[in-house]
């Protein structure tokens, strides 16, 4: 009784952590599946199918090539651009920082039906085509904020002293710069980017305002097939994707753990 | 710094302090152009959408016609009420179950804390979609989930409570609210781990040494040092939610209805712009005069 008391929250935090992590299962267990009809949603049979012709599903590949184009060029633009502002916002004092500060606030504060919708509203009144010009402006759009406030957080914990030292000891500004706060403030500009190729590859609502009739997403894809039929293929991309992203984690960990072991 | 050279030190804050006066601004020009252009802009023309009046065909124009928010409110009020009621469930759930979780991988899971912090935000990686879809699978009728309802009695007071409405557990209230929760969940999580991650745990047992029980503890003690991370957790999860419409149109049914589906429809089915523009600007109203009064009541000001 004594042990349940102390490990109670242990047992509430594997709990939580198995609600979390059942859907991933599911969604592996059946990429294996052999449906029985156009649904994916009883189990029949095994069968590596799936696996074995991942781009089947007419107009799935498609669609995955343009959600990781996407997610790939709105990342490093709103990366670019947001580590800029990010450090005018951390490093410096000057007029209307607190309501620039707001208006990177806002968007995350928006709920992406509103923002997709607005968004629209401007491109029908400016007579824009939605596609896949439209899918990029609205991505970088969403993903700059959460660029903006990942980095600000970095810049703003490092200790001024290490630049300053490094000016004292003759380093150049862009000496310093690129020697000193650029390393130290790289792992924070990295979480933005992935925060941001995140953010887009898994994106519906605000693309599916700005995407127009005839530019699919991989997200788009999926509700789409939700409504006509699903594909066992979207399980295999969902399998993978979890996985992949397991695995280069774990390969990050081991070579930092390797670094340092080195470093010693 | 002892070694430091005044002269030189003094140069370099003269040059700084110069430079400070257009540096920031050359820095932010390119995201505060697209902020102002892609944000500002829309929102302005989403305002004056929602007071025109006129149709798709024929064009709309600007008549500053009040009415349409009224009609939209009047005819709309039942989906607002219940997105703010669903979203506000969602939040409390997702607190109820992440401060455990934080609190496992900050104080109690050892060498396995990165492993687990990386567990908790991996399924992001899968496309959200599919993974709603499922749930689909998860709790359907004939599933072992539903089986152990049934057997535990839990499917007659989920229906007694009005969370169901029969036996099954799909295309309910039920089925959208843990919808909700599942998918806000790594957005509070992260947020209390961060807290959490930085109490002092001789905080605690001074605690103990002060005769404080364990409930005492958390409520006196654990509880107001998290605060921030709590406002910030419920602000990811509460904000997204009342907007969202994707877990109530796949696990709800015609009863469900969250307000994001109707602007949705109205955007981009029935084509009724102002009408659209109208709801999405009650529904940001809504959220920030919310917020505001969250924020003040919960007294924190650091809101990023």
């Amino acid at each position: 009784m004594a042990w349940l008391r102390r490990n109670l929250v242990v047992i509430a935090g594997l709990l939580v952590l198995a609600y979390i992590l059942l859907p991933n299962l599911v969604v592996t267990i059946f990429s294996f599946n052999k449906p029985n009809g156009r649904f994916n949603y009883e189990w029949n049979q095994f069968s590596l199918d799936a696996w074995l012709n991942p781009c089947a599903s007419a107009g799935m590949c498609e669609a995955l090539g343009l959600s990781l184009w996407v997610a790939v060029a709105s990342a490093l633009a709103a990366t670019l651009i947001g580590t800029m502002a990010a450090f005018a916002l951390a490093r410096y004092r000057f007029r209307g920082r607190a309501a620039t500060n707001l208006l990177v606030f806002f968007p995350m504060a928006t709920p992406e039906v509103v923002m997709g919708s607005s968004l629209l509203t401007l491109f029908v009144a400016m007579g824009v085509p939605t596609g896949q010009m439209t899918i990029l402006i609205a991505h970088i759009l969403f993903t700059l904020s959460f660029v903006v406030t990942t980095v600000k957080a970095r810049v703003s914990s490092l200790d001024p002293a290490l630049e300053q030292a490094a000016a004292d000891l003759y380093a150049r500004p862009s000496q310093a710069f690129w020697k000193v706060t650029f390393p130290l403030v790289a792992p924070g500009i990295a979480a933005g980017a992935l925060l941001a190729f995140a953010l887009s590859f898994d994106d519906y609502i605000v693309t599916n305002f700005n995407a127009g009739a005839s530019t699919v997403t991989f997200p788009m894809y999926v509700w789409g097939a939700a409504q006509r039929g699903t594909p066992v293929q979207i399980n295999v991309v969902g399998t993978v994707m979890f996985f992949g992203a397991l695995a280069i984690v774990g390969i990050g960990q081991a070579i930092g753990a390797r670094r340092r072991k080195e470093a010693h | 710094m002892a070694f430091a050279i005044p002269a030189g030190g003094a140069r370099r804050t003269r040059t700084a302090r110069r430079r400070g006066t257009f540096v920031p601004f050359l820095l932010l020009a390119p995201a505060l152009l697209w902020l102002v252009a892609f944000f500002v802009v829309p929102t302005v023309s989403l305002a004056s959408q929602s007071l025109q009046t006129g149709d798709i065909d024929n064009g709309f124009t600007l008549t500053w016609n009040f009415a349409t928010y009224a009609d939209a409110l009047s005819r709309y009020w039942p989906q607002f009420l219940r997105s703010i009621i669903y979203a506000g469930s969602a939040t409390v759930g997702t607190l109820l179950l992440g401060y455990p979780l934080a609190w496992f991988i900050a104080h109690r899971s050892g060498r396995w804390k990165n492993t687990l912090l990386v567990l908790v935000v991996a399924p992001f990686f899968t496309n959200f979609l599919i993974r709603t879809l499922a749930w689909q699978i998860i709790l359907t009728d004939q599933g072992p989930v539903a089986q152990f309802f049934r057997s535990t009695g839990l499917t007659t007071v989920l229906q007694a409570v009005g969370l169901t409405e029969n036996d099954s557990l799909l295309n309910s209230q039920f089925a959208v609210i843990s919808g909700l929760i599942y998918n806000f969940l790594p957005f509070m999580v992260l947020p209390l781990y961060t807290v959490l991650e930085r109490l002092d745990s001789r905080l605690l047992d001074a605690a103990g040494d002060l005769y404080a029980n364990g409930w005492n503890t958390f409520w006196k003690v654990i509880w107001p040092l998290s605060l921030p991370g709590v406002v910030s957790g419920t602000l990811l999860t509460f904000i997204p939610a009342a907007g969202d419409y994707i877990n109530s149109k796949l696990l709800g049914n015609t009863q469900t209805v969250m307000i994001g589906q109707v602007i949705d429809a109205q955007f981009l089915r029935v084509l009724d712009y102002p009408t659209a523009a109208a709801l999405s600007f009650i529904l940001m109203f809504a959220i920030i005069v919310l917020v505001a009064s969250y924020v003040r009541a919960a007294g924190t000001e650091e809101l990023v």
